[in-house]
Parts: C-alpha cells; sequence; structure tokens
C-alpha cells in the first residue's frame, strides 16, 4: 500500500492567539546592494530579486551606492517627500472617520504603505501612467491631486469627477496619471504593459507603471503583464506591492515556492528588483533609476516593494481576526514616516517639534477641505446626483433603447 | 426549529455534507481560516482540517480548473467565489470545461461540482459587487442554475446542488444574507429570527433543483421573480392591492416550466422581474417561454422590470434598483388590458 501523500497549506507565522513573528524575515544591512547599470539583464538581476534593497539603516543614516544614487537631492525634495506621506496619514485618518461616522459607504487605508507611491510618484513626469490598485492613494497625494476631487470621489457628492458612478476610493484621473481603478483584481497589470506599448509606438518619450498587491500576483493577469512585457520589452515598470496580507490570506498563499515575487518576474525574463518600502530614501532612488531606464529604452522592469499592511483590509475587515493585534509593530522595517523623520532630523534638517506642528497643519489643511467638500452632501446629508447619470457615458452616442429606459425612470 | 440567518444556513448545508461525505471539499479566497468574506464558511476549517476546507490564491480561473480535475476524478467540490462579479476569470473553466465534460467525454468523465457566489445589489458596492450574471451561465448547456431567497430553501438546496452530479452555479442574494429586504433601504431590517423563512430543520434535507415555490398564491396576475425580488414582488403586492401570485422560481435551470405555466393560464397576466440588467437578461429567456406555452390564455403583453442596462452606479444605486415602485406600474400595465 502507498503512502498517502501530504499537500502543503502555507501558514502565517502568527495568528491571533500568537506572539508576532517575523524571524523569518531576513533584513540585510542598508547599503548591501550596489546600483546595477541600466541595460541589467534579468539574468543578471538575482541578488537584487532575492535580496532587499536598503538606503536608511537603524540609526537613520542613508548609506551605501544607493545613497549616493541620491546624494544629489536637495532637503526639500526630502522635506517634500515627508509632507507627501503626513498629508497621506491625515487624509486617511479624516476620510477612515468619515466612514465610521456614516458620512460615506466604504473607506481603505494605505498606512504603512505610504513611502512606495509617495516616493515613486516624485520620479514620474507629466503624461507618465500609473495603473494603480485601490490602496495607491498615495500617487494621487504625490501628484498633488487636488484633494476635493478625492474627497468628492469618497462622498460619491457633485464634487466628485466620476458623479458617483464608482465605488469610494475607485478614483480616476487621466490628467493627474491614475488611471481608472477596477474592482477586478489584476486587470490593470496588463493594461498598463499595453499603455506603454503604445508609448514606444508613438515615440511621445512618456512610460507606464503597473501596481498590483501581493495576493493579486496570483491572478492570470499579473503573468499575462510579465510575459508580454517580457516579449515585446515597453517602458513599463512592474511594481508589486508586497505588504503580507491579501484580506485574511497569508502572502505565502500567493508565493507559493518561490521565494520573493521578484523572483517570479526573474523567470520571465524580467529583470527584477526587491526594495525595503517602508525606506522613502530607497523608494525614491529604485524608482529614479527604473524609471529612468525605461525611458532610456531598456526594456520593463519589476520592483517588489516589500512592506506591511497596517490597517484593516478595509472598513468592512477586522484583522484582529485573523493576525495578532499588535503585528504591525513587530514589524522589523519600521514605519516609513519615522524613519524618514528621523533621517532628517540627524541631517539637521528637521526637529520634533517641526514636524509636530507639520502635522497639525497639515491636519488642518487636510479637515478644512473636507469641511467645505461635505457641504456639498454626505451619506448622513445626501444632495443626490442625477439618476440621468446613470445613463450618461455608457455609449458615445446613446442607443435608442437606453433612451426608452431613461425615460421610463423620468428623466 | 431553529431560526438561522441564510448564512448560518449555508454554513450549516456545507457542515452537513462535509460531514457525510468525505469526498466533499470547501475552498475559495479567505475561505478556509478566516471563514470567508461574508462569514459562509466560518468555522469549517477548524472543524474539519485544512485538508477539507482552505484558503487559495486569488485566482478564481485556478479555482474552478482545481476543483473540475478533482470533480472528475469523484471529489465533490463546493467553491467559493469572493463576489459573482469576480467569477469572469473562470469563465472559461466554468462554461468551456465544467459545463461539457459529461458530454464531450460521452460520460468518461464528469463534473459534479457547485460554485457559490454572492450576488445582487442593495450594499452600495458600486460595479463590482453588485452584478447579478445569471445569464451568462443559463446560456450555457450543461450548467444548473440556482438562487434561493429564503434560509430553507438555502441550505436544501445546496445540499441538493452538492449531491448533484453535474456542475451547479450556485447564486446567493447577497441583500438576503440577514433578512429580507423589501426594497426600503432607508427603513428598518427585519432579520430572519424574526421571519418564519428563518426557520431550518437540523441535519440533511433537500430542495429539489428545478422546482419553484409559489410565495403567494393570486388570481389576477403572476409574478415570476427570484432572489431579492421575490420581497420586492411581496412589498409591491401588498402595496398596490392586486391579487397577484408570486412565485418563487428557485431553480433558473432546469425551470420548473409546469408551475409556471399552471399559474399564467389561471392568471392570464404575467409580469417578470430581475435585478440583472434587461437586455438579453434571463427574464426574455422566460418570457419567450411563458409566451409560447401559455399565449392563448394571455390578456395583456407580459410585463419586464429589470435592471437598467448600464453599469451597476454607486451613488445612485437606489435609482437603479429595480424597486417594488417600478414592478407596482408593471402590474397596473397588465391589469389596464
Ligand atoms: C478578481 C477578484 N477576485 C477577488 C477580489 C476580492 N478581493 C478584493 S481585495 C482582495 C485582496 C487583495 O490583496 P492584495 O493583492 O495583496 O492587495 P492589498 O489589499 O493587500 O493591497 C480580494 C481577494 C477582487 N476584487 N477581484
Ligand atoms: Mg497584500
Amino acid at each position: 500500500m502507498t503512502e498517502k501523500l501530504k499537500l502543503t497549506f502555507p501558514h502565517p507565522p502568527a495568528r491571533p492567539q500568537d506572539k508576532p513573528d517575523f524571524s523569518s524575515i531576513v533584513t540585510p544591512p542598508a547599503g548591501a546592494l550596489g546600483v546595477p547599470p541600466p541595460d541589467l539583464r534579468a539574468e543578471e538581476s538575482q541578488d537584487y530579486a532575492n535580496g532587499l534593497i536598503r538606503v536608511l539603516d537603524n540609526a537613520g543614516e542613508a548609506v551605501g551606492p544607493w545613497a549616493d544614487y541620491v546624494a544629489g537631492m536637495d532637503r526639500n525634495a526630502l522635506l517634500l517627500g515627508l509632507r507627501d506621506m503626513l498629508k497621506m496619514r491625515a487624509v486617511d485618518k479624516r476620510l477612515l472617520n468619515a466612514q465610521r461616522q456614516g458620512k460615506t459607504s466604504f473607506y481603505l487605508q494605505c498606512t504603512g504603505e505610504e513611502a512606495i507611491g509617495c516616493g515613486f510618484q516624485r520620479q514620474l513626469e507629466k503624461g507618465d501612467m500609473n495603473f494603480p490598485t485601490y490602496r495607491q492613494q498615495t500617487l494621487l497625494i504625490a501628484a498633488d491631486y487636488p484633494l476635493k476631487d478625492l474627497m468628492g470621489q469618497i462622498y460619491s457628492n457633485e464634487c466628485d469627477p466620476l458623479e458617483g458612478r464608482q465605488l469610494p476610493i475607485m478614483h480616476s484621473s487621466r490628467d493627474y496619471g491614475f488611471f481608472s481603478i477596477s474592482g477586478n483584481l489584476g486587470t490593470q497589470y496588463i493594461q498598463a504593459v499595453g499603455w506603454a506599448m503604445a508609448n514606444a509606438l508613438s515615440g511621445d518619450g512618456k512610460i507606464a507603471a503597473g501596481w498590483i498587491g501581493d495576493g493579486a500576483t496570483a491572478s492570470n493577469d499579473f503573468h499575462s503583464a510579465l510575459l508580454s512585457a517580457s516579449v515585446y520589452r515597453p517602458p513599463v515598470i512592474l511594481n508589486i506591492v508586497n505588504n503580507q496580507w491579501a484580506i485574511s490570506t497569508y502572502t505565502g498563499v500567493a508565493t507559493g515556492g518561490s521565494r520573493t515575487y521578484a523572483a517570479r518576474a526573474r523567470g520571465y525574463g524580467i529583470p527584477a528588483l526587491r526594495v525595503d518600502g517602508n525606506d522613502y530614501l530607497a523608494v525614491t532612488a529604485v524608482s529614479k533609476w527604473a524609471i529612468d531606464r525605461a525611458r532610456k529604452g531598456f526594456g520593463p522592469v519589476a520592483i517588489e516593494w516589500f512592506t506591511y499592511r497596517v490597517a484593516a483590509h478595509s472598513t468592512s475587515d477586522d484583522p484582529s481576526a485573523y493576525r495578532p493585534k499588535d503585528e504591525a509593530r513587530a514589524w522589523p522595517l519600521g514605519d516609513p514616516v519615522e524613519r524618514l523623520k528621523q533621517h532628517l532630523i540627524l541631517r539637521g534638517d528637521w526637529s520634533e517639534e517641526r514636524h509636530t506642528q507639520a502635522e497639525a497643519e497639515l491636519l488642518d489643511e487636510v479637515t478644512a477641505v473636507q469641511k467645505e467638500v461635505e457641504t456639498h452632501g454626505t451619506f448622513v446629508n445626501p444632495k443626490p446626483i442625477s439618476p440621468a447619470t446613470i445613463f450618461k457615458g455608457v455609449y458615445a452616442e446613446m442607443p435608442e433603447h437606453l433612451h426608452r429606459q431613461r425615460q421610463e425612470m423620468g428623466y | 426549529m431553529t431560526r438561522m440567518t441564510m448564512i448560518e444556513a449555508l454554513r450549516d448545508a456545507m457542515d452537513v455534507k462535509l460531514n457525510d461525505d468525505p469526498k466533499v471539499l470547501v475552498f475559495g479566497e479567505d475561505v478556509g481560516y478566516f471563514g470567508g468574506v461574508f462569514r459562509c464558511t466560518a468555522g469549517l476549517q477548524a472543524k474539519y482540517g485544512e485538508e477539507r476546507v482552505f484558503d487559495t490564491p486569488i485566482n478564481e480561473s485556478a479555482i474552478v480548473g482545481m476543483a473540475v480535475g478533482m470533480a472528475a476524478q469523484g471529489m465533490r467540490p463546493c467553491v467559493e467565489m469572493q463576489f459573482a462579479d469576480y467569477v469572469y476569470p473562470a469563465y472559461d473553466q466554468i462554461t468551456q470545461e465544467a459545463a461539457r465534460l459529461r458530454h464531450r467525454s460521452n460520460e468518461m468523465f464528469t463534473c459534479p461540482l457547485v460554485i457559490r457566489m454572492p450576488t445582487g445589489g442593495g450594499i452600495f458596492g458600486g460595479q463590482t459587487h453588485s452584478q447579478s450574471p445569471e445569464a451568462l451561465f443559463t446560456h450555457v448547456a450543461g450548467l444548473k442554475v440556482v438562487m434561493p431567497s429564503t434560509p430553507y430553501d438555502a441550505k436544501g438546496l445546496l445540499i441538493a446542488a452538492i449531491e448533484d452530479p453535474d456542475p451547479v452555479i450556485f447564486f446567493e442574494p447577497k441583500r438576503l444574507y440577514n433578512g429580507p429586504f423589501y426594497g426600503d433601504h432607508s427603513g428598518k431590517s427585519v432579520g430572519w429570527a424574526q421571519h418564519p423563512a428563518g426557520e431550518v430543520p437540523e441535519g440533511h434535507y433537500t430542495v429539489e433543483i428545478g422546482k419553484a415555490d409559489i410565495r403567494r398564491a393570486g388570481s389576477d396576475v403572476t409574478i415570476l421573480a427570484y432572489g431579492t425580488m421575490v420581497y420586492i414582488a411581496e412589498a409591491a403586492v401588498e402595496k398596490c392591492g392586486i391579487d397577484t401570485e408570486i412565485i418563487d422560481l428557485r431553480s433558473l435551470l432546469p425551470l420548473d416550466l409546469e408551475t409556471i405555466k399552471a399559474s399564467v393560464e389561471k392568471t392570464g397576466r404575467c409580469v417578470m422581474i430581475h435585478e440583472a440588467t434587461r437586455t438579453s437578461g434571463f427574464g426574455a429567456e422566460l418570457i419567450a417561454e411563458v409566451q409560447e406555452a401559455c399565449f392563448w390564455h394571455l390578456k395583456s403583453p407580459i410585463q419586464r422590470v429589470a435592471g437598467w442596462d448600464a453599469p451597476y452606479p454607486h451613488a445612485t444605486e437606489w435609482d437603479y434598483f429595480p424597486g417594488p415602485e417600478r414592478v407596482i406600474r408593471a402590474l397596473q400595465k397588465t391589469m389596464e388590458d
């Protein structure tokens, strides 16, 4: 008789009753990895795909070749980065609160992941296009997208550029390089490849950036994107935000036997790097390198941003049911805001007092816009959007049957 | 008898079958440890172990593809799509593989699997948490398609679906998970504990796939509905007072034409309602069947109330949702002639 074979079922290091345990996560010292040449090939990227690019060390010092790579960046750029992240936190805080008060149906935070989108966006140029997921509101903040539009979308009121069509957080802004978000995971990733192919074909000098969560790397479209990008080599950056969780599902269910997500991209023939996503300097340096490379025509590159989803998946989720309550605090790569703050203080460019003051100022600024936007209607005090918007934009020209239905509706 | 929510009744059905039959497996996204985003599988992994109840990668085509492979060998997978709106990556595996495996292999391989999915709107979910794609499956030969509207039917139909020798698409109207919904979204909601249809027997029982349920007897008009719309129909009838027979189809494929025919022959009038978009919706099929079967008994044109032919909106959800007012207008229209 043959032995019954055993299947494997990946488990997170800790469940609610356990102590957080990140002992299996290897954090190489900051500065350990060099800056590769811009024409880096997949087969040469093994160390980058399996390692972890870090710039800020535990003391807050910027060290190593990647620090040198961005040494020319002036202090204002870093202060701006800190400001972007603080603004993002203030927006998330206020809008989460609004949902709790019933003023909007839904919200979702990006706490802990602020450095990634904020740092990346500041390296893009106008005309480049992001293909984001619902957790990249950071891209909008760092693109200086008007807060009134951003919040209008959350309240589905007349300030909403999408006129209430989409679930809150499913933004869309062509002018600010933010492709229309789909609720269906993964779809945007392959579209980013197509957009970048169009950039190359039209010769407009612009690039595209795809974004995907660790969980959604399991989708067919993730694999389609890597393969297509590997075949045609368009100017696209394929970002993977590995925040360890996909709702309640541990990231190991998506990595399987692969060592890292970056390694998986390498398997498709795309050079790949893995980066400490909670290190604003590392994010900035690697983004700059990747964007520069893509624009110069060296083809696609994949970046795994290693981070941790501090908040609940969304306002519909309670993570205490599947992970330890204090897991975020045990995350070995710290908090992106705290780390950049520490670095700036160390450089003599910042202080605790200025930080506290900046936080308060930004919260005031955000709150003021929020109050104004709320006067245009919230869920508790609605100012209805015209039902005619239901039929507007289904087609370029409204077919007869939709005219009839709109009439039947009474608008 | 105990009263249960529809969520509890579905869980109980899976519990009964996991216990009965070692070949039954339950899996999907967030289904294992956590027990599903709607909690339908809560506690099942702890009770039956990871080999029977487990989490999957976020890939619907993988979930159904694995289930097809398992089912072909005689396992009985009951898998979950987190929302019906996310079934599309699995459409190939469902419609081209699961649906046709029996026929194309001349019954050498079969595919006894269940694909559960929350469907329908009414929860401010926007265009990707509100869809009603049932017609995309009734159009495919080889699939059975069911949609319960009560906890009792949910449990009985799910057990029947798991025991069925063919693939069953099992739609769960998410607006009914915790209680009936009569179309008044601002009014206070009643839970299943306060409703007689929340009574669910313990242990094993089935509700036959292919049998409709007459929810209200009436003499002047027949309403054909399923899922959430059964309650919208009840609310409309109560308000307008037209003596209406309400049929809850429960099973769209196979369809209980006999019950429908008997009712329409009696009333001579028919209103078909569904949440799904109108054009090429399941209502088109229903109306065609009724027209063919009952033409000489009809006193007025059959009316259709359905979702507008547009993506499901967020802010204007209640202008989109076909509520009692639209059903009343359709009922009145059938009575004009
Ligand atoms: C095709 C599809 N399947 C399932 C879902 C439901 N869903 C929404 S978010 C999510 C988890 C995604 O996790 P991840 O990709 O890691 O992103 P994160 O939320 O961590 O940013 C799931 C399963 C979906 N939106 N689309
Ligand atoms: Mg994730």
